[in-house]
């Protein structure tokens, strides 16, 4: 478990395998279940790590680009990195997207009682890893372009990829969760779009800007609009 | 043995040779103790090494001499100025304020030491160090680049100051991305050499993104 080998076999993979997923994952197609015609039993870890890894600093470039901007119509503002939000927003995703899925899989193996085989056609952990993983790539060219201050397109910006990235999930994900009863299995795909939602939404609202309102999130100082600047 | 009958030997020839084994130019105890040497010549040797591998760094060439003496003195020295010159940036509070000393320090070897076990995941040929030892020298360029804006930004912060810093530090960033890659991208089986360069590319932005935001008190 603990040797170099035993993870060798989570990142066999080739360049081209990762372009086709992450093509897959933004486009929801009713046929095709990503974990079965792409991953086929290959699930890697590559992918979701470093498009995590990919959106926070999408998203910690954007915040500081944003703020450029708004304060270039006031000289007198300094500009202050907000270093720390990069690395809040870094956790948050990392752990939205471990954890989600080992909550999708947790129930899933719940359901069937039991972590099992590959009887009808349930999902090991890692697929479900996989799956989120390269379903977040649809947010990081969103990221890049919040930075253009117009607000309906930002807004466009953040439905645009949360609804893809959200129905192609629901897409792979509704074989094993309608093996549990149709009625669970909307709620669980209600859940994972909401939770997708939430995701997108807290990345909007995570760089400060100093000309709408500020983030009143957890503790972080927000941006001040300075009352030191000299006359 | 019938063909020996006759041969008869005299019982006076004297043996006579030399027991001692003949010494070599210098005896192979002499070359590995530098117990001996004085200090200067011990400082002067890794100095000269690591300069060695600067300018290795400044000129890529495929050689393999920076891979096979990898040391980890120049990263560090590059990686302590990087992060002194990258202080009193804004920090009129204690929360908004650029990265810290340790936070430069740690970005930089955490993503380096997360870059290589990637490539050695991928399935790389390259050891750990040796890729940690690259990844540091790399950093080269960029801590030029740091040191121009600084120079630049005493003489004013406007935005011929901020475009001639855009334009340094994307040049740099370029150069470290292009050696470091020069370096690491062979050892790698060819259809995963872009899974490879990929996140040195993230690393080296996110240093050259510090460096350019960087805005003095």
């Amino acid at each position: 478990f603990w040797t170099l080998e035993y993870y060798q076999a989570f990142f066999d993979v080739d360049t081209k395998q990762v372009l086709e997923r992450i093509k897959a994952s933004v486009t929801p197609i009713p046929g095709k279940n990503f974990v079965r015609h792409r991953l086929r039993n290959n699930p890697d870890l590559y992918g979701p790590f470093w498009i995590c890894a990919t959106l926070a600093l999408a998203l910690a470039v954007s915040g500081n680009l944003s703020q450029l901007s708004a304060l270039r119509g006031h000289p007198e503002r300094r500009y202050s990195p907000h270093f720390h939000h990069v690395t809040v927003a870094a956790t948050l995703i990392y752990c939205y997207a471990g954890l989600v899925p080992l909550a999708l899989w947790g129930f899933l193996c719940w359901r069937r009682g039991g972590p099992g085989g590959d009887s009808g056609g349930s999902f090991s952990l890692l697929e479900t890893l996989c799956a989120y993983g390269y379903s977040l790539s649809a947010y990081v060219p969103a990221a890049v372009l919040w930075v253009v201050p117009v607000p309906w397109l930002q807004w466009v910006l953040l439905a645009l990829p949360a609804l893809l990235s959200a129905s192609a999930l629901a897409v792979t994900f509704w074989p094993p969760l309608r093996a549990g009863g149709r009625v669970s299995a909307v709620a669980v795909v209600a859940t994972l779009v909401a939770l997708h939602a939430l995701l997108a939404v807290g990345c909007k609202v995570t760089p400060p800007k100093t000309h709408t309102r500020s983030w009143g999130g957890s503790g972080a100082a927000p941006a001040p609009p300075d009352a030191s600047s000299p006359p | 043995f019938p063909g020996l009958a006759d041969v008869s030997i005299s019982q006076d020839i004297p043996v006579e040779g030399e027991i001692t084994v003949p010494v070599g130019s210098h005896s192979p105890d002499e070359d590995y103790s530098t117990l001996d040497e004085p200090v200067k010549d011990t400082i002067m040797r890794d100095l000269k090494a690591v300069g060695k591998k600067f300018v290795h760094v400044m000129y890529p060439r495929k050689s393999s001499a920076l891979l096979r003496d990898w040391d980890l003195w120049g990263p560090l020295v590059l990686c302590v100025s990087l992060a002194l010159m990258l202080q009193g940036g804004s920090a009129d509070s204690k929360d908004d304020g650029g990265p810290q000393f340790a936070e430069v320090f740690v970005i930089i070897w955490f993503g380096a030491v997360v870059i290589t076990l990637n490539s050695k995941l991928l399935g790389g040929t390259i050891s750990f160090f040796q890729s940690l030892c690259v990844l540091g020298y790399c950093v080269l360029p960029l801590t030029v680049a740091m040191l121009v804006c600084r120079l630049v930004l005493l003489a004013g912060a406007g935005t011929i100051s901020f475009i001639i810093r855009l334009i340094v530090v994307v040049a740099m960033f370029g150069w470290s991305t292009l050696a470091s890659t020069a370096f690491l991208a062979d050892s790698q089986p060819p259809n995963r050499k872009a899974l490879v360069v990929y996140p040195i590319f993230l690393f080296y932005f996110v240093i050259s993104w510090m460096i350019l935001t960087f805005t003095p008190q």
